[in-house]
């Protein structure tokens, strides 16, 4: 069972308060009357699905009931961090593999 | 019966304190502090069950989790059985009662037997993928038999009287195993103030301190074990758990200890404190900051021919009955080995003043000091030999040692036969790595300790390893390694922990091992008599050969076509030895074969502990209204919505649904009716940009709603189907209430937040859930205007107060909102008062109402009659597929509001323009008694032959008491352009209900009875 | 291929067994490849098979990272059915119902098919109605399918909990007869051996490792064995299919999810069908061995670990106690998961893709075993001729630009 730690709390909680939202930073287009049915289509259902890292959304349902998101890796399901909406990861694919901080309240 | 294996002195067993017992309908006698296990031995009974594939018979081989054979049923009676008991896990109480599980009449003249010798040879590992296909008719009356056979213990057949619980734990340090490793672990951690949690499976603490011949200090080890378990007892930090085997761990250092807390008392739980049920089963889900895994090894036992024949057992099983339990599971010992702490069994027989036939060792010159020992007190040792072979049918009666070449696979001399009861075999240790390998670490091979140790695992488990199951086993280091993982542990979760003394332990020289996994035998393995592997699958040795030259070449088919490993077991006790012989068949290495997945459990858990508490009536909470003793008192039948109970209907003596229904159908149109519509969901929204956040998740426009009014919203996802909808208020500028369907209101208050948290948080916006707050009752019908008037201080006239508006003021004396919207088509006011107040303002309506005739109503009335004015429900009438303009609500799309609505640009899809869409329209049969079954699918050509060509289904069905007839409500093909077609429902019994396509609305179109 | 008999059985008893044949060989990968699969789970030698026995395609290969049958074929819980809503996806699953009722026969090879029945309970009214549509749609698509009452329930499921005490009282039920499970294992084997008889090389322990391409259409495979050429390549990697997608350089609508089950100790037989709950969420079935089998809920995250999340356990168990009291103290014994691949409208992807000549058959989600002989079939026909069947047609990936989804959610709301 994860162990989360919920950036709006400043807590570690485990999973069952949190429901999992799927992929992180889908922005919804702006002009959506702009979109082809291909794109539309796109922005619905096409996914990111990495076996390795992933920037995802979470909900701390039975808790302070916000969203966030976290970067979990998708095979071993080590969480590097967890982060507002609206912020960056600090922890990438591209980028960050050799830099893992560790995330806030994470147990060494 | 006397325990003629009894031993008159030794053990840890009471022998003031003897528990009578029954096994297969014979009444024995054990001592407390036996095992089942011990107990049986101790009676002689050699045969404790019969093979699951050969119907051999077997007998108790281990003293631990990894015994293949002794799996019985227990309980005496219906409701208190329970099945596959591991016997030598199994504490004795007075009055168990314990069987057999398989063979037929008994274990000890089973008639399958026969059949399992003559068709044994028939039965390769995957026969059953080779035969039984033809006639292909013919596979279920095959199979008929082949489950008979199958199983081992049975199911209760009467419900469970225990209760289960769970307990959420979090400590520093978690030690797993409380032997010699473990103990100084918890030792060393607790002292340091830690938080630490030490569980075992055994019924005590101790490990192999229990039963081993090696002092501490000079002294038994046991009593090291006393006190160091007293030290811990003082320690406010630490919990010590006993009869509890961590068996699994999970992601995130979390893991599960399943403790059985009443299993040694009886087969169900006695009461507790204050008379109260106490929990049989607990199962501790901990969060551990690091966990220090003491698990220790088990042995394997030699692979040689006939080594199923009861009277073959591990060595260190020996050693443990004899030592621990004061029972000698015969008189005449063989011992077989390929390690020097073997010999310690040896060493233990003939401290109980026994016979040791002879020592096999398949080492050619060994040294150790256990080896000089035995062979000091005149012990036969024969080297570079083993056995080969064993004669005997229910209990051995010679084994055959033969010089070996292990490495060559032969037998290199005639051998001889000795007459024995006991052929005791080791064929070294194999640490007990399943916990470290549950999320996918893989064991790492050691070549000098010929075992598998726990893999680092990725880091994924913060976990240290302490004693056998890190590859050390001297007595001394593991203590001290025991040691040194409690320190580490406790330092990397903060604590400081001090050095302490260890105890002193003996000296002595032990030499290596040699790798034997199977013993070789003068035929090839194919030829030979059967050595088994797996005991409890019946996997030979020759099994596994067969399957690699069949081309299963991975470790997983291996195990997978020949089973081995699959058993309850768990393959402790085979599968190494069986992965080692698959690899030498393929002539690879033991690494290169590698090991098959761990997975939990360690040992079997009792899915009534996995529950726990969460079955029968707490499975799942029940919601209910402020009105429920109301609805109870006064008889109402209920609906399961969501996980609210809803009155369904209100029947009178002797009234069905129909009925029931009928009559608060009519009472409603015709004078008023009352339904408690406190389960739709209520969302109060406050904030500057309220308005506009309603205009992009409505689909139609909000911007117009003066404060005091109400409108109907529908509700799309990003595809643009219908996922809600409901009536939304606006209570002030900035200040609005909105109603969800019952069963949406939770995912529609998460699919706001969503949108605000994620795309929107510019918008100023507030959203709070006051369902539970406010209780809502539903006036409705021609009278409710008159009968609102009596208890009310608002003014209702009908231009004051008119359709799709609310009102502030007092209902039967407490402050209420009183909505003007309807659900029927009839006059109705909608009270809200707070929960609180609602029982006592509805008993008041009730009463007020007498003279209306005032009927309550339930569900699915209510479903009538908006069905009656064509009102969809969604989740009935629509699914994940219909849009606004499926549903003929073209009305309520916002197509020229300047933001890019939630819906609007998925409805606009190439498909969802199509005008052959699924439409909904209202159908009526032109037989007007015929109810359409809700669900019935739809055609135009009902002579068409199967497959037909489905046209759209009925969603919503009744008969109608105002109309006199049936109607419906349906999805049809281009249904919208089809008014006045006929439509046919093909049913199951070969009838066909005819209808025709009309609008949905099929009482009062004009809306005229809501707006007086 | 050595035939498989009893009396075979009899004559290689007679020589210690030490004459069975490999069931299939060890090749070494040839430069090219008329067809290349990748994925050697049940679906991919389905695929490998019909190709080679049905649509005269010899010169195939199957590329397998692991072992065969290693994925979700060796983790699921085995059930068969074909009672599905839509008719799109009811003919696709039936077609793969009418290819199991033969199967052990065609590839000479006990499948152990055995149509036991599958329930469906019903605990709401609107479980009803969702039950009668269909059934309803069923029957008239040609596919068995009963609804019955409650006390029909109770008569035909002994020791399920039929009492009006549970919290979810059961009022119904729907059943395929037809419907039931097969031995998992079976399936990859049997195909196996039956394609590598009729001339498909089986590679195994070959990871693929990229797609190479020449003028926007695929021309083989990169592995761990170096480059496979290949006329045309069909992807069947169910879980790692988002992975293979994004080595050819585009996306799918697919999630992968673990997905778990979990089996009971061996008992006496007392489950003699599939019953699976949508509401109190939870089936169980009991094996030739006397296993019951159990599952449930995928786990909400996405994962590869072919692991999930304890309370995912709990939920099923409790499931199960509440639908079978009696069974509250039998024990279970192993748990594990797999990686499902579930799609938006829980139908499989079964496409051509943005690469010319690259097909993927995907998105089978909780749903995949049963398919295995259809999605098998179906998969062959359409890389045999290069356009796809027309039972496959309406699962291409267009479907999510132009919103035809098929939502099945309802007929796989158990993930199963």
């Amino acid at each position: 069972m994860l162990h989360i730690f919920c950036p709006h709390c400043g807590e570690l909680r485990s999973e069952e308060e949190f429901h999992a939202a799927g992929q992180a930073h889908i922005a919804r287009p702006l002009d959506p009357n702009a979109c082809t049915d291909e794109e539309w289509g796109d922005y619905l259902f096409f996914r990111d699905n990495p076996r390795g890292l992933h920037h995802e959304l979470w909900l701390h349902a039975a808790g302070c009931r916000k969203y966030f998101n976290a970067t979990r890796h998708t095979i071993s399901y080590e969480i590097l961090e967890t982060y507002k909406i609206g912020e960056k990861p600090s922890v990438t694919e591209a980028g960050g593999s050799e830099k893992k901080p560790v995330a806030k309240g994470v147990t060494a | 019966m006397s325990q003629v294996n009894r031993l008159s002195r030794g053990g840890r067993i009471d022998r003031s304190q003897p528990l009578t017992f029954t096994f297969n309908g014979e009444t024995y006698q054990g001592y407390a502090g036996d095992t089942l296990a011990a107990a049986l031995l101790a009676n002689g009974v050699d045969v404790i069950g019969r093979s699951f594939k050969y119907s051999r018979p077997r007998g108790i081989v281990a003293a631990g989790a990894e015994e293949p054979n002794a799996v019985l049923q227990i309980g005496s009676r219906e409701e208190t059985q329970i099945p596959n008991v591991r016997a030598t896990q199994q504490a004795l109480y007075s009055g168990l009662v314990a069987a057999s599980t398989n063979g037929w009449p008994s274990v000890n003249n089973d008639l399958m037997g026969i059949l399992g010798k003559v068709g044994g040879k028939m039965m390769p590992p995957g026969f059953y993928y080779k035969t039984f296909m033809y006639p292909s008719s013919l596979w279920m009356t095959y199979e008929k038999y082949i489950r008979k056979a199958a199983g081992l213990g049975r199911a209760p057949l009467e419900n469970d009287p225990d209760i289960y619980d769970h307990i959420n734990q979090h400590c520093d340090v978690l030690v797993i195993g409380a032997g010699p490793a473990g103990l100084a672990a918890a030792l060393a951690a607790g002292r340091s103030g830690a938080r630490v949690i030490l569980a075992d499976e055994q019924e005590e603490f101790g490990g192999s301190l229990l039963d081993t011949r090696e002092t501490l200090d000079g002294k038994p080890a046991a009593e090291w074990v006393a006190k160091v378990v007293a030290e811990l007892k003082t320690l406010p930090e630490v919990t010590l758990l006993p009869r509890a085997t961590v068996n699994g761990y999970h992601d995130h250092n979390f893991l599960t200890i399943h403790e059985r807390r009443t299993d040694h008392l009886g087969e169900t739980a006695p009461l507790g404190a204050f008379s109260a049920p106490q929990a049989r089963h607990r199962v501790h889900r901990v969060r551990a900051g690091r966990v220090v895994l003491a698990a220790g090894a088990h042995e394997r036992p030699l692979v040689y021919a006939n080594n199923d024949v009861p009277g073959n057992m591990l060595a260190g099983a020996v050693s443990t009955y004899v030592r621990r339990y004061g029972v000698a599971p015969g008189k005449k010992l063989v011992l077989a080995t390929n390690n020097d702490y073997a010999y310690r069994t040896a060493l233990d027989w003939l401290d109980a003043g026994l016979q040791v036939v002879a020592v096999a060792d398949a080492r050619s010159n060994p040294r150790g000091s256990w080896v000089e020992e035995v062979r000091s007190r005149g012990v036969r040792v024969l080297t570079g030999s083993s056995v080969i072979d064993v004669r005997g049918g229910k209990r051995v009666e010679a084994a055959r040692v033969a010089a070996i070449d292990p490495v060559a696979m032969k037998v290199t001399s005639p051998g001889e036969w000795l007459d024995c009861d006991l052929v005791a075999s080791s064929g070294g240790y194999s640490p007990v790595v399943h916990l470290a390998s549950h999320l996918g670490g893989r064991p790492e091979w050691r070549e000098d300790i010929l075992a598998f140790v726990p893999g680092e695992g990725n880091g994924l488990q913060k976990r240290i390893d302490a004693g056998a199951v890190n590859g050390v086993f001297k007595l001394g280091d593991v203590i001290a390694n025991g040691f040194e993982a409690g320190v580490k542990a406790a330092a990397e979760t903060g604590f400081k922990a001090t050095a302490g003394d260890l105890p002193r332990t003996e000296k002595r020289v032990e030499e290596a091992a040699i790798a034997l996994f199977q013993v070789p035998h003068e035929k090839p393995t194919a030829r030979a008599p059967k050595q088994f592997v797996d005991l409890q699958n019946d996997v030979t040795a020759a099994g596994i050969e067969l399957a690699t030259r069949e081309g299963f070449e991975s470790v997983e088919h291996v195990k997978r076509y020949t089973a081995l490993g699959f058993g309850t077991d768990q393959g402790k006790l085979g599968n190494i030895n069986g992965l080692a012989i698959a690899a030498r068949s393929m002539g690879i290495s033991i690494p290169q074969m590698g090991t098959t997945m761990f997975r939990p459990n360690y040992t079997p858990v009792t899915f009534g502990a996995v529950a726990g508490r969460h079955c029968g009536h707490l499975f799942e909470p029940k919601r209910y209204t402020a009105m429920q003793a109301w609805h109870v008192a006064n008889g109402a039948e209920f609906e399961d919505v969501g996980q609210w109970k809803r009155p369904w209907y209100f029947p009178k003596k002797g009234e069905d649904l129909h009925a029931a229904v009928a009559r608060e159908c009519l009472a409603v149109r015709n004078s008023v009716g009352i339904l408690d519509a406190s389960t739709l969901g209520k969302i109060d929204i406050q904030g500057p940009d309220a308005r506009e956040f309603l205009n992009r998740v409505y689909t139609n426009a909000w911007t117009k709603l003066d404060v005091g009014k109400a409108r109907y919203g529908l509700m799309c996802k990003e595809d643009g189907m219908v996922f809600d909808d409901g009536v939304t208020a606006c209570l002030a500028d900035n200040h609005f209430l909105m109603t969800t369907t019952t069963g949406g209101a939770a995912r529609v208050l998460q699919w706001l937040e969503l949108y605000h948290q994620t795309e929107w948080p510019e918008l100023k916006v507030y959203f709070t859930s006051v369902t539970d707050h406010w209780a809502t009752m539903t006036l409705s019908g021609p009278n409710s205007r008159k009968l609102l008037a009596e208890v009310t201080d608002i003014d209702l006239d009908k231009d004051g107060f008119p359709f799709m508006t609310w009102k502030e003021g007092n209902v039967a004396g407490v402050p209420a909102r009183v909505f003007r919207i309807s659900f029927t088509g009839e006059l109705s006011y909608e009270v809200n008062v707070q929960a609180d107040y609602a029982l006592g303002v509805w008993e008041k309506l009730i009463e007020a109402g007498k003279k209306y005739d005032l009927t309550p109503y339930g569900t699915e009335t209510m479903h009538v009659l908006r069905a009656e004015k064509g009102f969809i429900i969604v989740g009935q009438d629509t699914d994940a597929s219909v849009t606004p303009d499926d549903l003929n609500m073209g009305w309520c799309v916002g197509r020229t509001k300047p933001f890019s609505w939630i819906g609007w640009r998925g409805m606009n899809r190439e498909d969802c323009l199509r005008e052959d869409r699924k439409q909904l329209v209202g159908l009526k049969p032109i037989d007007p008694l015929k109810v359409l079954p809700e669900g019935a699918q739809l055609v135009f050509d009902p002579k068409q032959s199967i497959p037909m060509t489905m046209v759209g289904h009925v969603t919503s069905s009744y008969m109608s008491a105002t109309m006199g007839h049936s109607f419906a409500m349906a999805v049809v093909k281009g249904g919208l352009k089809r008014m006045g077609e006929r439509v046919f429902a093909p049913l199951a019994d070969g009838s066909v209900i005819e209808a025709e396509i009309v609008s949905s609305v099929f009482y009062d179109p004009k809306g005229e009875r809501q707006n007086v | 291929m050595q035939r498989y008999s009893g009396f075979g059985l009899f004559k290689h008893s007679l020589s210690h067994h030490e004459n069975w044949q490999r069931m299939w060989r060890n090749p070494t990968p040839k430069p090219v490849y008329d067809v290349v699969i990748v994925g050697g789970g049940g679906h991919g030698l389905a695929t490998a098979y019909y190709l080679a026995k049905e649509f005269g395609v010899k010169n195939v290969a199957v590329v397998e990272k692991g072992w065969l049958g290693g994925g979700n074929t060796a983790r699921n819980t085995t059930i068969v059915r074909s009672n599905y809503l839509w008719d799109e996806s009811a003919q696709l699953y039936e077609h793969a119902m009418k290819l199991w009722e033969g199967l052990s026969q065609d590839i000479n090879y006990n499948v152990m098919y055995s149509p036991r029945g599958v329930y469906n309970l019903c605990h709401t009214l609107q479980d009803m109605r969702d039950s009668e549509r269909r059934v309803s749609a069923n029957r008239l698509n040609g596919i068995d399918g009963e609804l019955l009452n409650a006390e029909q329930v109770a008569a035909e499921i002994p020791y399920l909990d039929c009492s009006k005490n549970t919290r979810y009282p059961i009022m119904g039920a729907t059943v395929q007869r037809r419907g039931g499970v097969a031995r998992h294992d079976a399936v990859a084997w049997g195909y196996a051996r039956a394609a590598d008889a009729a001339g498909v090389d089986l590679i195994q322990q070959t990871e693929v490792i990229g797609f190479r391409k020449q003028d926007g259409a695929v021309i083989g495979v990169e592995t761990t064995r170096g480059f496979i050429g290949a006329k045309r390549v069909g992807v069947v990697t169910a879980g790692n299919s988002g992975h293979m997608a994004k080595l050819a350089g585009f996306r799918l609508p697919i999630e992968s999810h673990p997905l778990q089950a979990l089996v009971s100790e061996p008992i006496k037989p007392i489950i003699d069908s599939v019953i699976m709950s949508n509401a109190v969420h939870g089936y169980i079935s009991q094996s030739d061995k006397g296993d019951l089998v159990i599952g449930a809920g995928i786990d909400g995250y996405n994962g590869y670990g072919q692991r999930g999340s304890y309370p995912t356990i709990e939920h099923t168990l409790q499931a199960i106690v509440e639908m079978f009291p009696i069974l509250s103290r039998v024990r279970m014994n192993r748990q594990w998961g797999g990686i499902v691949d579930t799609s938006p409208d829980a139908c499989p992807v079964i496409s051509k893709t943005p690469v010319k000549n690259l097909f993927f058959n995907c998105g089978w989600g909780t749903g995949g075993f049963k398919a295995t002989p259809g999605s098998g079939h179906v998969f062959a026909a359409s890389l045999a001729t290069g356009e796809m069947h027309p039972l496959a047609k309406p699962f291409a990936l267009e479907r999510f630009h132009t919103g035809a989804l098929i939502d099945e959610h309802g007929a796989a709301a158990v993930a199963h």
